[in-house]
């Protein structure tokens, strides 16, 4: 009998949870047969079993959430299996007695009730007062009925022995469950069909995806760990345009993809990378005599999926052309809004440009992906009047900001980055002839 | 329909099977001349003649044996052990004998035994006396062990125990043969192995079987009046085959239950039933099941302290208000507590 823990399938992963289950007990299990989608904090992944046998019992139902190591699963390879559960029940004899609704259910330790020697009746056993593990002590109905009607139990006050929460104590809850939402006028969107917590604000509670809590753990953690300080440049992007349109017109009458302002900016950067190694780099903590710098140059394209934030990652940016990024950022963004993308797919990155132009956005300031050592912001490129000589013109212009590190990134090196990034962007010509 | 006592729709019910099917016999102690220690048999050696009716020595093992060896020739013996205090001299003979023949030699022979014998304290017959230990029965497999708490069912369990091939330990109960109610007139048997809601309901279960069925019944109907509670009660009916269905259904309705037993707690029937319904409806508990049962004590020869031991309907009544409260009723205590 082999257990089947929960495996560590990232360096960031903490917990996992189930998310089907592709075996099932009795079924056989053969070598690399999928046996299991697990949810980690970045990607649902396949797991596949490493031992044929049979699956003999599943320990962690789809949906719970597990830390690794935790046994999942029991696999039955034919090795010291133990003692055959209880013999079955032999072919009914005289008397075909009915055996156990549960014969192969767990055995629940029940409170012993104390002894009764010479006492009456009604065993009591003393009421727990303790609470359950996830600090709540609610009675076996209660937890069904949370269940069904997505009930959150920690806001109950049990007024049963011990404090535990009982069917009664969910009459207002459950009431309001199905209760659709105030009557208005005009209908209000809706986003879930949880009850209205709060009637002055209209709230409702709506769970928070295991991703979304990912992502803000780890964005904490970058805002109030890492100092962060930004820098904005401009550049004039009238060639960049001029060049883009030139560019996608010979790739429209040859049927090839169009070629994105993000396309460039990301070639520009992985360019300015190479030339400023030192934004290319990690921060390994305080206890660390070292930090990393990488040589190579693997850019996460932040993208805005229906599951949240994801950031897939372009390895070895500095060596693909304009066309192959872009073929390659389109795709990789397609897959994470079918939450596609497999953990090798965004784990490795160095650097990270976050885009918002396409909202229109001017400028803004973007939070570090740790490791990484520095992200771009990127603006919208927008015509704006410029100042070129004596007069005024229209002009394509874009805004970037660069959050660096400021533990291991100076102002100063900043500023050399984005000073190479503007020539890059001014002179667009070098973003394609560079050696790729 | 016809208004019976207990022991008369047992004594009906007997005659009639032996006028229906000559291979009916009745072997006993004092069964015959003495008519019973509880005259069941009463009048029956006159009609039927020795060779129906045998009075025995008072030797359990022996008698309860020659029954097994008479079964598994073809005849259909009903033996009473004239109280189940008794059966433990025969309980080699029914645990190793009747119950496993059948399994043992490949079906070549059936076991149509009946074994009727009375539990029960509460008459001053000591601590030897006054057991209910039917439970051993109910543990082994290849016994069956029915327990009517009523005239009614007192004839349905008999005639389906007396036309069963298995061996049948049919339970009876000193506090309830003088009971009486309608008993029908025709010969329909009951089933084996199901249970009978006797009252329906929705705010709890309330589950006994023999004297503990009777007693659920009264306390539930009480209750109804006094309380306004809606009690739902299970008469077990069958210890082994055990209708769990019913059991867990009904708990799922109702979400708290109580169990009674007249007998001691500590490994009892109540333990295989909230066990079962712990298996089937724990999803629909909303209070821990509770159980009443006797003191664990051997029975006091004391009437005072007999009453003292075993489970009263105060008890019961006790048991149903704390899992109600358990569960959020609020309820004024009636009767003495025992706590």
């Amino acid at each position: 009998m082999i257990e089947i823990k929960m495996p560590r399938l990232s360096d960031t992963m903490e917990e996992g949870a189930i998310a089907t289950w592709h075996k099932h007990p009795g079924d056989r299990v053969e070598i690399g047969d999928v046996l299991v989608e697990i949810e980690t904090d970045k990607a649902t992944m396949d797991y596949e079993a490493y031992e044929a046998g049979t699956l003999n019992s599943i320990l962690v139902d789809e949906g719970e959430t597990v830390t690794i190591g935790t046994p999942i699963a029991t696999l039955d390879n034919g090795k010291d299996s133990p003692a055959p559960a209880a013999t079955p029940a032999p072919a009914p004899v005289a008397a075909p007695a009915p055996v156990s609704a549960a014969a192969e259910s767990t055995p629940v330790t029940a409170p012993a009730p104390a002894a009764v020697v010479a006492t009456k009746p009604a065993a009591r056993a003393p009421e727990p007062v303790h609470s359950g593990s996830d600090g709540v002590f609610a009675s076996p109905l209660v937890r069904r009925l949370a269940r069904d009607h997505d009930l959150d139990l920690s806001r109950v006050r049990g007024s049963g022995p011990g404090g535990r929460i009982i069917r009664a104590d969910l009459n207002g809850l459950l009431s309001e469950a199905p209760a659709p939402a105030p009557h208005r006028a005009a209908p209000r969107a809706v986003i879930s069909s949880g009850p209205i917590v709060d009637e002055k604000r209209a709230s409702q509670e709506i769970t928070v995806s295991k991703a979304r809590r990912v992502i803000a753990r780890r964005l904490s953690e970058s805002a109030q760990t890492i100092p962060h300080f930004y820098v904005t440049a401009v550049a004039d992007a009238q060639l960049l345009m001029e060049m883009r349109a030139d560019l996608n017109e010979q790739a429209a009458s040859k049927d090839l993809p169009k070629i994105s302002v993000n396309d460039l900016i990301i070639r520009a950067s992985a360019l300015a990378l190479r030339e400023h190694p030192e934004v290319n780099a990690s921060y390994l903590g305080d206890e660390s005599s070292v930090m990393l710098v990488h040589n190579r140059i693997n850019i996460g394209v932040a993208v805005a999926s229906k599951s949240g934030l994801v950031v897939p990652v372009i390895v070895d940016a500095d060596l693909k052309s304009v066309a192959e990024l872009g073929v390659e950022a389109k795709a990789l963004a397609t897959q994470a809004n079918a939450k596609g993308l497999s953990l090798e797919q965004m784990s490795g990155g160095t650097f990270t440009i976050s885009n918002l132009g396409m909202f229109g956005v001017e400028e803004f300031t973007a939070i570090i992906n740790p490791p990484e050592g520095a992200i771009l912001a990127v603006g919208a490129t927008t015509r704006e009047p410029v100042v070129v000589g004596e007069q005024v013109v229209a002009r394509y212009r874009v805004r970037f900001t660069l959050s660096a590190d400021h533990r291991i990134i100076d102002g100063a090196l900043a500023a050399q980055f984005l000073r190479t990034l503007t020539g890059l962007i001014e002179h667009p010509w070098r973003i394609v002839a560079a050696e790729g | 329909m016809t208004i019976k006592t207990y022991r008369q729709a047992l004594h009906d019910t007997l005659r009639a099977e032996m006028l229906r099917d000559e291979n009916v016999f009745l072997m006993g102690e004092e069964i015959g001349v003495f008519e019973g220690s509880y005259k069941i048999t009463a009048g029956l050696l006159a009609e039927f003649g020795e060779r129906r009716v045998k009075d025995t020595p008072i030797a359990e093992e022996g008698f309860t044996g020659a029954a097994i060896g008479a079964a598994m020739l073809g005849l259909r013996p009903v033996v009473e052990i004239m109280t189940i205090n008794f059966s433990l001299l025969a309980l080699d003979q029914i645990v190793n004998h009747a119950a496993k023949i059948y399994g043992m030699f490949g079906g070549q022979a059936k076991v149509p035994l009946v074994i009727r014998t009375p539990g029960g304290g509460g008459q001053q017959l000591g601590a030897t006396h006054s057991q209910n230990i039917e439970l051993y029965y109910a543990f082994v497999p290849g016994m069956k062990v029915v327990a009517p708490s009523t005239p009614a069912d007192a004839k349905a369990l008999l005639l389906a125990a007396i036309r069963d091939d298995d061996p049948v330990l049919f339970l009876e109960n000193l506090a309830l043969y003088n009971t009486k109610g309608d008993v029908p007139d025709d010969d329909t048997p009951a089933e084996i192995g199901k249970a009978k809601i006797t009252r329906e309901g929705h705010d709890l279960t309330l589950i006994g079987y023999s004297r503990m069925a009777y007693i659920a019944k009264n306390v539930a109907e009480t209750l109804a009046e006094s309380e306004g509670l809606d009690i739902e009660v299970i008469d077990l009916m069958s210890l082994r085959p055990l209708d769990r269905e019913t059991l867990v259904n009904s708990v799922k309705k109702t979400h708290a239950a109580v169990v009674l037993e007249d007998d001691w707690l500590t490994y009892g029937i109540g333990a295989e039933i909230a066990a079962t319904i712990s298996d089937g409806a724990f999803d629909y508990l909303d209070a821990p099941v509770r159980r009443v049962a006797m003191a664990e004590v051997p029975m006091p020869y004391s009437k005072v302290l007999e009453s003292a031991a075993m489970p009263t309907n105060d008890d019961v009544v006790n048991a149903i208000f704390q899992t109600l409260e358990a569960v959020g009723r609020r309820l004024k205590k009636v009767g003495q507590s025992h706590d």
